[in-house]
C-alpha cells in the first residue's frame, strides 16, 4: 500500500501552549488577589474595577475558559492529528479559532471589569461576546470533524469520542443556558426566571464542570498518560463503558446544586440519584488512568511528567468522590453555601485540571522544541511546591467551611441562635489568610514552570510542521463477515456526533421540561408583583456589582435559617427574577428577605462603609453608587424586554415607568433626610436601596390579606 | 415571547420520558454485550493507537539526525 506524505501542524499546538501558560497565571493571579480581598478587604481598592464581586468572576472565567480552554485545544490540536494520522483540516481555521478565542478572553475581562455580566455564574458574558463564542466554537468543531473525515486511521481511538461529546455538550449548553433578551449592547436579561432560571443555569453549570473541565481532559488523560508511560491504556473496554456511562449520567446531575431550594423535590431527587451513580463511571475512568501504571510505577519516581499526571488523576478521583457525596442531602445541607464547595472545586481544578495541563505542558514543549527539559529540579521542585499549595489551600477551606456551617446552626440552650453572622465571617479570616498562603504556593510554581519553559524554548528549535507518513485510508471497506454496531458508528463521525448529542440531550430534556410542563411545580403567589421600574434598575445594579457572588438569595427551610433570616424561600417568589439570583456562596449573610429589615439610612451607611454598620464586615464599601445617576436611558427599553418576557406591566407602562422612578426615588431620598443625610434622588444608590427593601417583602402582603379575608 | 408550558398542550406527553428511559436501557444492555464479547485483538488495536505515531515518542535532539531519519 502506498505511504503518503504529509505533516503535522505543531504552530498552532504552540501558540494554544503559550496562550495555556498565560492565561493560567493571568486568572491565578485574580484568584490570589480575589482570596486576599477576603481577608485584606483595603485590597478592594474602593474602585469597581476592583472589588471582588467582579474580580471572581473574572477569575472563574479566567481559569475555566481561559487556562482550560486554551489547555483543551492545546492537547486536541496535538493528539488529535497523530490519532487521526492527518494534519488539521484547515490552517485558516486554527488561526481563526485561536484568535478568535483570545478576542474573546480579552472581551471578557474588560467587559467584566466594566460590569457587563448577565449575573449567572460561569456564564456571565453578555450576548455580544456569546454570540462570538457560538461563531469560534463552531469553527473549531469544524476543523475537528474536517480532520476526523480526511483521517488515515480508520479507527477512532477514544481519547476522540471524548472530544466528540465535548464538542457538541458545550454547544447545547451554551446556547440554551444563554437564551436571552438584549435590553441593550451589553445588558441582556435571561430568558427564563426564577426556578426555571435555576434549573437551566445550573444544569448548565454543572455539565460546564462536566463537560469542559472533564470530558475533555479525560481524553487527554487518555493519549497522554499512555504517551508518557509508553504503554496502553490498561483497559480498553473499562474506557468505552467509562465514556458512554460518563455522558449519560452527567448530564442529569445539575440539580444537586439546588438542594432544599424552591426548585421541585422531584427534581432535586432525581439530580441526587444520578450525583450518586455518577461515582461508577468517574472511578471507572480514574481506575483505568492508574492502573495504566501497573507495572510501572517506578518510572513515576523518574519521570516528573508522570508525577504530575498521576497526582492529576488522583484529584480527579478524590473531587467525583466527594462530588457525590456532596449531593446527599443531608451533607448538602451543611456544606452548601460554605467555603467547603470552594474546597472541593479547587481540589479538581488545581489538582486535575492544573495538573494535568503542567503534566502536558513539560512533556509537550521539549518535544515540540527538540530538545530536553531545562530542568528537570526545577520542574521536581515545582511538582513539591504545586502539592504543597493544594494541601494548604484545601484543607483551610474544609475546615472553616464546616465550621461556620455549624456555627450558623448552632443554638443555645435557651433556643436563640448562638453567633451572629459577623462572629462566623470573624472566625474564617485566618483560614482566607491560610488558602491564599496555599494559592501562593500554587501560582509560585506555575512562574516557575513558565521559566522553565521559556528557558527551555530558547535553548530548543522549534519544528512547525513534522513529516509523517501514513497509508491512505481504503474507501471501500471490506467486511470480516459479522460487524458489530460499534464499529459501525466508530467508522462514521457524525452519527458519533449524534449518538452523543441525543444521549446528552434527552438528559437535559428530561431534567427541566417537566418543570416548564408542570405548572403546579411553579405555585404562584397572588401578592407577588413586577418589580418598580426603580427596583429594576436597583436589581440590575446588584447584579453589575455581583452580590451574588458573596450573598445568596435563598432561604432553606431548616430551623436554623428560619431563625435568622426568615420565612423560607417559595418557588413563587422568584417568578419575574430573570435572571434568578439565589447565589451560591454565603462569604455575606442571606438577602432573600432583607427588605424592610433595616432603615433606608442604615443601607445608605452600609453601602458607603460597611464597617460602619457592622463592625468587622469584610464587605467592600462601594463609594462610585454616591456620585453615578441611575442610567434612565435604558429605562423604557428595559420594562419593554421584561414585558416581552411575560412580565405583566400594564399596557404602555413603559412610557410612564420614567414618573414613577422619579416618585419612588424621592420617596426614599426623603426617608434619607429625616436621618440627616442629604443625597440627590438620581443616584444609583436610591434604586440600589429600592431594590434592598422589596426583596422578599411580598410575601408578607400575602399573609396580612390572608388575615383580612378571615 | 413569554416562556409558557408548552408541553401541557401535547397529549400524551408522558410516553416521552418512558420512551427514553426505554432508549437508554437498552443502549447500555447494547454497550455491555459489545464490550464483554468484543474480540481481545480488536481491544488491543485501539489501546495501541497513541502510541503508533512513533515520531513523539523519542526526543529527537539534533535537527540533522531527525531530518535523516524521516527523508
Amino acid at each position: 500500500m502506498e505511504l503518503q506524505k504529509f505533516q503535522y501542524d505543531n504552530k498552532t499546538v504552540k501558540w494554544f501552549a503559550y496562550a495555556t501558560m498565560f492565561w493560567g497565571i493571568v486568572g491565578m493571579l485574580a484568584g490570589l488577589l480575589a482570596a486576599l480581598q477576603l481577608c485584606i478587604p483595603a485590597l478592594n481598592m474602593d474602585l469597581p474595577y476592583t472589588t471582588f464581586g467582579r474580580v471572581r468572576p473574572i477569575h472563574t472565567n479566567a481559569v475555566i475558559f481561559a487556562f482550560v480552554g486554551n489547555g483543551i485545544f492545546m492537547g486536541v490540536y496535538y493528539s488529535l492529528q497523530r490519532l487521526l494520522k492527518a494534519r488539521m483540516f484547515s490552517d485558516f481555521l486554527s488561526k481563526v479559532h485561536f484568535f478568535g478565542w483570545q478576542f474573546i478572553i480579552v472581551l471578557a475581562a474588560i467587559s467584566l471589569a466594566l460590569g457587563k455580566t448577565t449575573g449567572k455564574e460561569y456564564a456571565e458574558l453578555e450576548w455580544p461576546i456569546d454570540i462570538l463564542i457560538t461563531i469560534v466554537w463552531v469553527v473549531f468543531g469544524w476543523n475537528m470533524f474536517g480532520t476526523i473525515i480526511r483521517r488515515r486511521e480508520r479507527h477512532l481511538y477514544v481519547a476522540i469520542w471524548f472530544y466528540i461529546a465535548t464538542f457538541v455538550t458545550i454547544a447545547m449548553l451554551h446556547i440554551v443556558n444563554s437564551i436571552e433578551i438584549p435590553v441593550s449592547f451589553w445588558k441582556s436579561y435571561s430568558w427564563y426566571a426564577g426556578v426555571q432560571d435555576a434549573l437551566v443555569q445550573w444544569w448548565y453549570g454543572h455539565n460546564a464542570v462536566a463537560f469542559f473541565l472533564t470530558t475533555p481532559y479525560l481524553g487527554l488523560m487518555y493519549y497522554f498518560l499512555p504517551k508518557a508511560a509508553n504503554r496502553p491504556v490498561y483497559s480498553y473496554r473499562l474506557s468505552i463503558i467509562h465514556f458512554w456511562s460518563l455522558i449519560f449520567i452527567y448530564i442529569w446531575a445539575g440539580p444537586h446544586h439546588l438542594l432544599y431550594t424552591s426548585v421541585p423535590d422531584w427534581a432535586q431527587s432525581l439530580g441526587v440519584v444520578f450525583s450518586i451513580m455518577l461515582i461508577a463511571p468517574s472511578w471507572g475512568g480514574m481506575i483505568n488512568g492508574l492502573l495504566t501504571l501497573r507495572g510501572a510505577w517506578d518510572k513515576v519516581r523518574e519521570d516528573v511528567v508522570l508525577k504530575f499526571l498521576v497526582v492529576a488523576v488522583t484529584a480527579y478521583g478524590m473531587a467525583t468522590f466527594e462530588g457525590p457525596m456532596l449531593s446527599l442531602k443531608n451533607v448538602s445541607a451543611i456544606a452548601h453555601y460554605t467555603d467547603w464547595i470552594v474546597a472541593h472545586v479547587h481540589v479538581g481544578a488545581l489538582g486535575w485540571n492544573g495538573f494535568m495541563t503542567f503534566g502536558i505542558l513539560y512533556w509537550l514543549i521539549p518535544r515540540l522544541f527538540r530538545v530536553e527539559l531545562f530542568s528537570k529540579k526545577l520542574a521536581n521542585m515545582h511538582f513539591w511546591i504545586g502539592t504543597l499549595g493544594i494541601v494548604l489551600y484545601a484543607v483551610p477551606m474544609y475546615w472553616s467551611g464546616i465550621m461556620q456551617s455549624l456555627m450558623w446552626k448552632e443554638f443555645t440552650p435557651e433556643g436563640q441562635l448562638k453567633w451572629q453572622f459577623m462572629d462566623t465571617v470573624t472566625k474564617m479570616i485566618p483560614f482566607y489568610a491560610t488558602r491564599a498562603i496555599g494559592g501562593s504556593l500554587y501560582l509560585i510554581g506555575a512562574v516557575m514552570m513558565v521559566y522553565n519553559l521559556i528557558k527551555t524554548i530558547k535553548k530548543g528549535s522549534f519544528l512547525a510542521n513534522e513529516n509523517a507518513e501514513a497509508p491512505a485510508l481504503e474507501n471501500t471497506v471490506i467486511s470480516h463477515g459479522k460487524e458489530h454496531w460499534h464499529r459501525w458508528i466508530e467508522r462514521k463521525p457524525v452519527q458519533m456526533m449524534i449518538v452523543s448529542l441525543v444521549v446528552v440531550a434527552i438528559g437535559g430534556i428530561i431534567e427541566f421540561v417537566p418543570t416548564f410542563l408542570v405548572k403546579s411545580n411553579i405555585p404562584t403567589i397572588a401578592s407577588v408583583k413586577p418589580y418598580t421600574p426603580l427596583e429594576l434598575h436597583g436589581r440590575d445594579i446588584y447584579v453589575r456589582e455581583g452580590c451574588y457572588t458573596c450573598h445568596s438569595q435563598m432561604i432553606r427551610p431548616f430551623r436554623s435559617e428560619t431563625a435568622r433570616y426568615g420565612e423560607y424561600s417559595k418557588a413563587g417568589e422568584f417568578v419575574y427574577d430573570h435572571p434568578f439570583q439565589w447565589g451560591s456562596k454565603r462569604t455575606g449573610p442571606d438577602l432573600a428577605r432583607v427588605g424592610g429589615k433595616y432603615p433606608d439610612s442604615w443601607h445608605y451607611n452600609h453601602m458607603l462603609d460597611p464597617t460602619s454598620m457592622s463592625p468587622g464586615s469584610i464587605m467592600p464599601p462601594y463609594p462610585w453608587l454616591f456620585d453615578d445617576q441611575i442610567d434612565v436611558s435604558l429605562t423604557v427599553a428595559k420594562i419593554r424586554a421584561m414585558k416581552r418576557l411575560g412580565v405583566p406591566y400594564p399596557d404602555g407602562y413603559e412610557n410612564k415607568a420614567a414618573k414613577d422612578m422619579e416618585q419612588q426615588a424621592k420617596i426614599i431620598a426623603g426617608n434619607l433626610e429625616k436621618d440627616g443625610i442629604r443625597i440627590l434622588a438620581d443616584r444609583e444608590v436610591i434604586a440600589l436601596i429600592g431594590y434592598l427593601q422589596r426583596m422578599g417583602t411580598d410575601i408578607k402582603n400575602e399573609s396580612k390579606r390572608d388575615t383580612l379575608n378571615k | 415571547m413569554k416562556f409558557i408550558n408548552y408541553l401541557e398542550s401535547m397529549t400524551g406527553v408522558g410516553i416521552y420520558p418512558l420512551t427514553s428511559l426505554m432508549i437508554f436501557f437498552i443502549f447500555f444492555i447494547g454497550v455491555m454485550f459489545f464490550v464483554i464479547k468484543g474480540r481481545k485483538e480488536y481491544f488491543d488495536t485501539l489501546s495501541q493507537l497513541p502510541l503508533t505515531s512513533k515520531n513523539d515518542d523519542v526526543l529527537i535532539l539534533n535537527t540533522k539526525d531527525y531530518d535523516e531519519a524521516t527523508h
